[in-house]
């Protein structure tokens, strides 16, 4: 019995292009592809922070990659690739703990993770990339 | 009544709490730094590098990346298990995504304690 209720035919829309997701879906998924790829990009950082480290010398290699413009570009939107994880993860433990469940809370706190993701980017882009 | 049998490795719930705690650690680390950073004001390779010469900083920034690393691994798999699905190629990636995480862990060890 049991399988047959699983079994059963329910229907579904799997078409990208007629999906219309709704702010918090959005939020969603940019949460999955900035955490692949912040994974895609760990030898480059792990390599940015030897490099950073271990003597004068790579210090300086280190100081001429991180300024080369295009290398700011990508930074950049790496720094928004980890603030959009960090806001969203924040919201999504605050869900697991049944805060900000319904449909009301749920919308606005997908609006203030994108605001506060993007002005922390703006921020620490800043200071740190010009 | 409720009379499913359960089966599996049950490692799903121990993997749930695993990528919070984590998550939790990384978070914790993404606002000390920045503030250390802000306080020691480097402006040099001495001064950076002396930053993570301390045995606070070389223990906690070893902590976000083991925390990192574990976290990725969890968020990685799940990815992999939603969207690949051949069993050998599903493998593979797996191999892959754990067997470079291993590697980075290791490179991690050696950026912090070979400075």
């Amino acid at each position: 019995m049991t399988d047959m209720a699983i079994k059963k035919k329910r229907p579904k829309n799997l078409d990208l292009k007629s999906i219309r997701l709704p702010l918090p879906g959005i939020l969603s998924i940019i949460h999955r592809i900035s955490g692949a790829g912040i994974f895609l990009l760990l030898p480059v950082l792990l390599w940015l922070l030897q490099s950073s480290l271990t003597s004068p010398e790579t210090f300086a290699v280190f100081k001429g990659v991180f300024g080369n413009p295009l290398v700011k570009i990508i930074l950049f939107g790496l720094i928004y690739l980890y603030m959009h994880h960090f806001c969203s993860g924040i919201r999504y433990i605050l869900l697991d703990l049944h805060k900000g469940i319904d449909l009301e809370s749920a919308r606005l706190s997908s609006k203030i993770v994108f605001a506060v993701s993007i002005g922390l980017t703006l921020i620490i882009g800043a200071k740190i990339l010009w | 009544m409720v009379n499913r049998i359960v089966v599996g490795a049950h490692y799903g719930l121990k993997d749930w709490i695993i990528q919070r705690a984590t998550a939790i650690i990384m978070a914790i680390y993404t606002v000390i730094f920045p503030v250390v950073v802000g306080v020691v004001g480097p402006d040099s390779f001495a001064a950076w590098q002396g930053i993570f010469a301390n045995g606070f900083m070389k223990f906690i920034t070893f902590l976000f990346f083991i925390s990192l690393f574990y976290h990725v691994w969890i968020g990685m798999r799940d990815i992999w298990m939603d969207y690949v699905k051949p069993d050998g190629l599903r493998l593979l990636f797996l191999m892959a995504t754990a067997a470079l995480l291993v590697g980075y862990t290791g490179w991690a060890v050696q950026i912090l304690w070979r400075m």
